[in-house]
């Protein structure tokens, strides 16, 4: 038998032989020290990588708690006792954030704005907003075409009837998705302490205003004067929050059209909204 | 003459497409619309910065006098296109779709409307420098549709320099006859403008390139450049877009601008010719840019027309003079109907980049929308060689990574490729859709 197989086969096993001790040698020294609580954290996070609490996904997350940068109370998605869970096995504060949740600055579905054109083209709000601003005479307000809805990936956005994006409370993570999709830019994340919601970004006034949509705010200014000293002033023909905690919910009773409410669970929601007058009215 | 050239039928760039022309306006001259009472002008209607008003509520002002002055260098100026008063300075509806603020004038009912000579106006010992800074006085904007501010293209970068000076005077677009109208009754005009340009950017020859069914203009243009060797008038197949800069100069030169380049790099500064007669009209009278040519046509419009309308007249009042809209109206655009943008109202003025006013009983895209068959016939269309059956895919995808390495910025948005898509598919609205993400990206970095 020719020598050549051996020699053959000697070198493969030098080769492996050679190759097996450097890894092994280099396993050894150059190991990174990972603290094993890391791993047990991340099994107790909900795994979305959503990235709602503002780290790369929920292994940035895990890291970040272990070493103590941020609290579990940061992770929006998980249950109350998912957090209370992660806590007791850090040793940690729970350290509860307020929630928040995305809301929509426009309430003008299709029958409170006025339509003026027809839009045909791919069905989507970025799409339409690149003609001319879309078919409704608010160049402003929602498209109704459900961008957020589709970008949502915690199922927390669906279209109602009136082509309005309806943010189920309970749902929203407050990821952030809606917000970057809307070619608008209507979506805010609010913490859930704030009810008072300005729902309209029409700049104009009056008259002009009230032309467009139904619910569009005309720049009245009631609200601001209802709300204490500064807590909400006109600017640009709309009001703007600066003091949400110190104004009620008889701040929008008085707004002619319901641009300005305060909502306490889902926007849109099942029952009826009640526009300003009517609800002052029922308060008696 | 290259190669390519001398083997192809009519000088034209490879691919494109050919659309039925409707040049039915062609044979109608030019005529003044009628003053009205109000016009409206808003502060942004060119590409840059909005200007910057100079007047009050109240104040009287002149026909052809500045109303609001550039702010910034790719800005320009605004004029009023009546004598008469300043009414207001308010937001009002804007063609594209978002209110903006705009200086309303009210016409003096007893103004004769005469526009003084300017004393100041451009000569021959004008120097190039001061030549940039008047035509941004005069607020002249490129006149083909992008209303780009014509003073910067009259600056050749340093360390550049322009052998080539090239009209478009091909109007590829469907219906619209203002360019033609131009150059058949103001053939002196535009050899005049050109002639300011050549010198002014230090080219040694100036061309013209019109499609060859405008021969009438074609054969004015020539009789009027007799004088010199300097300037041809180049015939091109009728084909679109052939007057999209790029197209131009490779039917005329046989170059082709390399993606993320300027006409510049190449030694060649192209312009509308209607640019052209705007300059050549600034020169003899010292006339700043209060009107302009533009097509009134479409099967909705009763009395088609080619308009010289003074700018802020609205659409309204523009199509009423052509005898109004019929009732079964379903589409209004302004512009081309391949390029142009659909409107939502009609109470918006005409602003310096419009080139006509068409309206529709049938709107054109009505049909649906079908799967892509992979006939790959948009890609046999697309001018710049792009996929836009791919891009479309990536569009819907907002892939805005992928779609930056496809291209996607090199397209132009001429919709060549939606009218040839047998399936119906709107694929320059996704060009567009996916263009505005690979901006979106790139502003977010």
């Amino acid at each position: 038998m020719d020598s050549a197989v051996f020699i053959a086969a000697a070198i493969m096993t030098g080769l492996a032989a050679f190759f097996g001790l450097l890894l092994a040698g280099a396993n050894r020294w150059l190991r990174v020290q990972e603290d094993p609580r890391v791993e047990q954290v991340e099994t107790l996070l909900p795994g979305t990588n959503c990235g709602a609490c503002g780290q790369p996904g929920c292994r940035g997350f895990a890291e970040a708690l272990v070493l103590g940068t941020v609290t579990p109370g940061g992770c929006t998605v998980s249950t109350a006792d998912g957090i209370r869970g992660i806590a007791d096995f850090l040793g940690v504060d729970v350290g509860l954030q307020v929630r928040r949740v995305a809301r929509l600055h426009c309430a003008g579905g299709t029958s409170s704005v006025r339509m003026v054109a027809d839009y045909r083209g791919p069905s989507s709000c970025r799409a339409a907003h690149l003609v001319n601003g879309g078919g409704r005479a608010c160049p402003w307000g929602c498209l109704g075409l459900g961008d957020c809805d589709h970008a949502c990936s915690f199922g927390a956005i669906h279209m109602n009837d009136e082509a309005l994006p309806v943010v189920a409370v309970d749902l929203c993570t407050a990821c952030n998705d809606c917000v970057a999709v809307c070619p608008l830019d209507l979506f805010t994340l609010e913490p859930i302490t704030n009810p008072l919601l300005v729902q309209c970004r029409n700049p104009l006034s009056g008259e002009a205003a009230r032309a467009v949509c139904r619910v569009a705010c005309d720049a009245c200014g009631r609200c601001a004067l209802d709300a204490p000293e500064g807590a909400v002033r006109m600017e640009g023909g709309l009001p703007h929050i600066y003091a949400p905690e110190q104004t009620a919910a008889s701040t929008t009773a008085r707004c002619p059209t319901g641009a300005i409410r305060w909502v306490t669970g889902d926007q849109f929601g099942a029952t009826p909204v009640l526009l300003g007058i009517e609800a002052a009215i029922t308060h008696g | 003459m290259g190669l390519r050239a001398m083997l192809s039928r009519a000088q034209t760039f490879r691919h494109g497409i050919h659309p039925a022309e409707h040049k039915d306006t062609a044979t109608l001259p030019i005529e003044r619309m009628p003053f009205v009472d109000e016009y409206v002008l808003p502060l942004s209607q060119h590409t840059g910065a909005p200007s910057r008003p100079l007047v009050v509520v109240g104040q009287k002002v002149r026909r052809g006098e500045m109303i609001a002055a550039p702010d910034g260098y790719i800005s320009t100026a605004l004029h009023a296109p009546v004598t008469g008063t300043v009414a207001a300075i308010e937001v009002r509806p804007h063609s594209r779709g978002v209110p903006s603020p705009a200086i309303i004038v009210r016409i003096d009912p007893f103004a004769s409307q005469r526009l003084e000579i300017d004393a100041d106006r451009p000569t021959a010992e004008t120097t190039p420098k001061e030549l940039i800074e008047r035509v941004q006085r005069a607020g002249l904007v490129g006149m083909g549709g992008a209303a780009f501010p014509s003073h910067v293209k009259l600056e050749v970068p340093e360390g550049k320099k322009a052998r080539f000076v090239i009209l478009n005077g091909c109007e590829c677009e469907p219906y619209l006859t203002c360019d033609h109208r131009l150059m058949l009754e103001r053939a002196d005009a535009v050899i005049t403008g050109l002639r300011i340009l050549m010198r002014q950017v230090g080219a040694e020859r100036g061309y013209i390139g019109v499609e060859r069914n405008k021969e009438d203009a074609a054969a004015a243009l020539t009789a009027a450049a007799v004088d010199g060797g300097d300037i041809d008038v180049i015939r091109l197949e009728v084909k679109y877009p052939q007057g999209a800069e790029k197209m131009l100069i490779d039917a005329i030169l046989h170059r082709e601008v390399p993606s993320g380049k300027l006409p510049i790099d190449l030694e060649v500064v192209v312009n509308n010719v209607g640019t052209a007669a705007a300059l050549a009209d600034l020169a003899a009278t010292g006339k700043p840019m209060i009107e302009r040519v533009l097509t009134v046509a479409g099967n909705a419009v009763r009395r088609p027309a080619n308009l010289m309308v003074p700018l802020g007249t609205l659409v309204q009042q523009v199509l009423d003079h052509c005898g109004g809209l019929r009732p079964e109206t379903r589409q209004v655009i302004l512009g081309g109907p391949m390029m142009g943008a659909a409107q939502k109202a009609l109470d918006i003025p005409v602003l310096k980049g419009i080139s006509g006013i068409l309206a529709f009983t049938d709107p054109v895209a009505q049909v649906e929308e079908e799967p892509c068959i992979r006939c790959g016939r948009c890609l046999a269309a697309c001018p710049v060689f792009l996929n836009p059956s791919r891009l479309a895919l990536l569009a819907r995808a907002q892939a805005a990574d992928v779609l930056a390495t496809h291209h996607m910025m090199d397209c132009m948005e001429c919709a060549s490729c939606s009218y040839v898509c047998p399936s119906n598919i709107p694929l320059v609205h996704l060009m567009r859709l996916g263009k505005a993400a690979v901006r979106a990206q790139k502003a977010a970095r």
